[in-house]
């Protein structure tokens, strides 16, 4: 079956990514250390020409390439530009702070970049394989992201944590996708819905199947039970890659999430539904509960993301249309929030000093009232205070739990988050309520400045009129 | 029974016995070497199936490389394997009752009730002159040839991520600069100190 040049022409932006990652990584090693900003420069505009040719080869119609194992959809072509966009956001948050730390390095944005190209391939896989091999490339880059000041020992142990757990999420999921072959015969996403389409009941060794990818998922997700990494890999991890970590690889997650559960083993939702439930459920309880006990920033916000993973959960559980535009619309609002907080913690660091406390936050108002505002925006938008994008979210998913008849999910899910809302209001109160501790001017980078309040009042505005993006996302799943 | 099928039982069993000394071996390097014996029993097995390729790759790959870069680290650190074995069989009974149950389980759901050869056709044999490693060429580089670029995207991650971790100044380690000793001169070594002849006392 020879290849045709259009079914390259589609996967265009990977090999465009893949190519400017590879120059990068070359010419960075004649660029002199002082002016290593020729790199970031370098990785920005590969973003940027990226997403434009993501639009331009984008197809009104699925299509497969490369023997079924890629596709190129609505839903791949919203979600890669996204990621983009939360990637460019990350790698200019990233900057001023490892440069105050002698960590401004080429490696750290190419390995960003390839960690990108995993998420993308992710994005648009329609082949079981394709799925695990960006998965894998994503975590590759992730660990070693992790581990990137070698002289902390925080981050060693975290990276050494993340691997190991990082194996063993991979070892299930491939293990559930091996049963799966020997259940179907195709690794196929289309082929495999078919053949379960095609047998009445569920067998036995489906579900078997259908269990080790649902908690190879949930492992890389982040839902309760199988959180324990998260915690102290945010904690660990050097902030830009924290922020790194908690945003764009959760919209290539759900994208999987999507791929997997909804278009390859939709036919068994009776079976994952219930797991999804199980999921959502303990999600949302531990990580409400468990954050109001924190003191580290990074560590609350880690246990926010195991909440929000719940919402997401609940999201797709629906099973229906709307349910699923409601679980993209909270992932990619939720990547928007999270870096705008981490970035927060980024403004607020300095040389040889990690704002990650909460104490650090105490009488920002006096300090610097603009970002004092920025983060209250972020604080109420994460706890789905109106008129922000995060009640929206939240909104949406819950009105797709009611329409399948799950009130007490709903329930559950709204008794969760009013706990949760406790310990993103104290920081607020922290922030305006007490008086300042530490004096010191904040991060001077306008850059850094200018993008996060653009981000505060994106996650703002986007509260004012979730419309655009809403029908994006609808559109997007058809 | 078939030549065949006895080669397999013969096979099976030296791969049973080896793959028990791996775990039961007190000697680190008796039990890697008793997993080099599976390897290649393994591969036997393998060549019975008609993967040659796969076979081929068993040894040149796990024996001809992974095994003798194990060998050389266990004979080079000297491990003491003994405080591993403590409580081996105080635990046994623990180990052997949780070791059945997984195994009853994984035979229930994955036994041959549902891949037995009823269920799943028996593969034809191949025609004279059959190779399946150009087979598995042809696959790899029209089919999957999208997977088979990412997997080669991750094995040069793999290699950078290596390097960005381990290749990094360290003060406290000393350095050679053969270019720097080569240029050394005798006046940077050597110092000819002038003085006056003295008396002994």
């Amino acid at each position: 079956m020879p290849l045709e040049t259009a079914e390259y022409l589609l996967a265009l932006p990977e090999i465009w990514v893949l190519g400017m990652a590879c120059l990068i990584l070359v010419l960075d090693l004649f660029i002199r250390d002082d002016s290593r900003i020729l790199t970031y420069l370098m990785v920005q505009a590969t973003l940027v020409v990226a997403a434009l040719i993501t639009l331009a080869v984008q197809v009104p119609e699925p299509v497969l390439a490369f023997g079924n194992t890629f596709i190129s959809d609505g839903m791949a072509t919203l979600l890669k530009l996204f990621i983009y966009l939360v990637t460019g956001m990350g790698f200019l948050y990233a900057r001023p702070y490892l440069q105050d730390r002698g960590l401004f390095k080429g490696e750290f944005y190419v390995l960003g970049l390839f960690a990108m190209l995993g998420m993308m391939i992710m994005v648009s896989a329609s082949h079981f394989l394709t799925i695990y091999l960006g998965l894998e490339l994503l975590s590759l880059c992730l660990y070693a992201m992790v581990a990137f000041n070698r002289d902390s020992g925080t981050c060693s142990e975290a990276a050494m944590k993340y691997f190991v757990l990082g194996a063993l999420a991979s070892g299930m999921l491939l293990y559930g996708i091996s049963m799966l072959y020997g259940a179907t015969g195709s690794l196929e996403i289309a082929a495999v819905a078919s053949a379960i389409g095609a047998e009445e009941g569920s067998s036995i060794v489906l579900i078997f199947a259908l269990c080790f990818i649902v908690v190879g998922l949930a492992f890389k997700l982040g839902a309760v039970p199988f959180h324990m990494w998260v915690p102290d890999v945010y904690h660990g991890a050097p902030t830009p890659v924290t922020l790194f970590i908690g945003s764009a690889p959760k919209i290539a997650a759900f994208a999987i999430v999507m791929r997997v559960l909804v278009d390859g083993l939709g036919g068994l939702v009776a079976d994952w539904q219930g797991m999804l439930v199980i999921l959502a459920v303990l999600s949302l309880a531990v990580g409400n509960v468990i954050a109001i006990a924190q003191t580290n920033l990074k560590r609350m916000l880690a246990y926010s993301t195991i909440s929000h993973v719940g919402f997401l959960l609940l999201g797709v559980l629906a099973g229906t249309p709307d349910g699923y535009a409601a679980a993209m619309f909270y992932t990619i609002t939720y990547a928007l929030m999270a870096v705008g907080a981490f970035g927060m913690i980024i403004l607020l660091s300095r040389a040889g000093f990690e704002a990650d406390e909460l104490e650090d936050f105490r009488g920002l108002n006096a300090r610097n009232p603009w970002f004092a505002f920025m983060m209250l925006i972020l604080m109420f938008s994460m706890a789905g205070v109106p008129p922000t994008v995060g009640f929206y979210a939240k909104l949406s998913v819950l009105q797709a739990v009611i329409q399948v008849d799950m009130v007490w999910l709903a329930l559950v899910a709204v008794f969760f988050s009013v706990i949760g809302a406790f310990y993103y209001i104290r920081l607020v109160k922290i922030m305006y309520f007490d008086s300042p501790t530490d004096e010191a001017a904040l991060q001077s980078n306008p850059g850094l400045r200018a993008v996060l309040s653009v981000n505060g009042l994106a996650v703002l505005g986007l509260g004012l009129f979730p419309g655009g993006l809403m029908a994006l996302c609808s559109a997007a799943l058809l | 029974m078939s030549f065949e099928r006895i080669i397999f039982y013969a096979f099976a069993a030296i791969l049973v016995y080896a793959a028990g000394r791996v775990v039961t071996a007190r000697n680190p390097v008796h039990a890697a070497l008793h997993l080099v014996l599976a390897f290649f029993t393994c591969a036997g097995l393998w060549l019975l199936l008609e993967a040659e390729f796969l076979a081929i790759v068993l040894v040149l790959v796990y024996v001809g490389a992974v095994m003798v870069l194990f060998l050389f680290v266990v004979m080079m650190l000297d491990i003491n394997s003994a405080p591993l074995r403590e409580g081996f069989i105080r635990y046994l009974p623990v180990g052997l009752a949780v070791a059945a149950l997984m195994l009853f389980e994984m035979v229930a759901i994955v036994g041959v009730r549902y891949f037995g050869p009823d269920q799943v056709a028996i593969p034809a044999r191949h025609p004279e002159g059959y190779s399946n490693t150009a087979e598995l060429g042809r696959v790899l580089y029209t089919d999957y040839v999208y997977p088979f670029e990412i997997a080669a995207v991750i094995l040069l991650v793999a290699i950078i991520a290596a390097i960005v971790l381990t290749m990094r100044r360290r003060p406290e380690t000393r350095y050679q600069d053969p270019a720097k000793q080569v240029q050394a001169k005798k006046a940077d070594r050597l110092r000819v100190v002038k003085m006056s002849a003295e008396k002994k006392q």
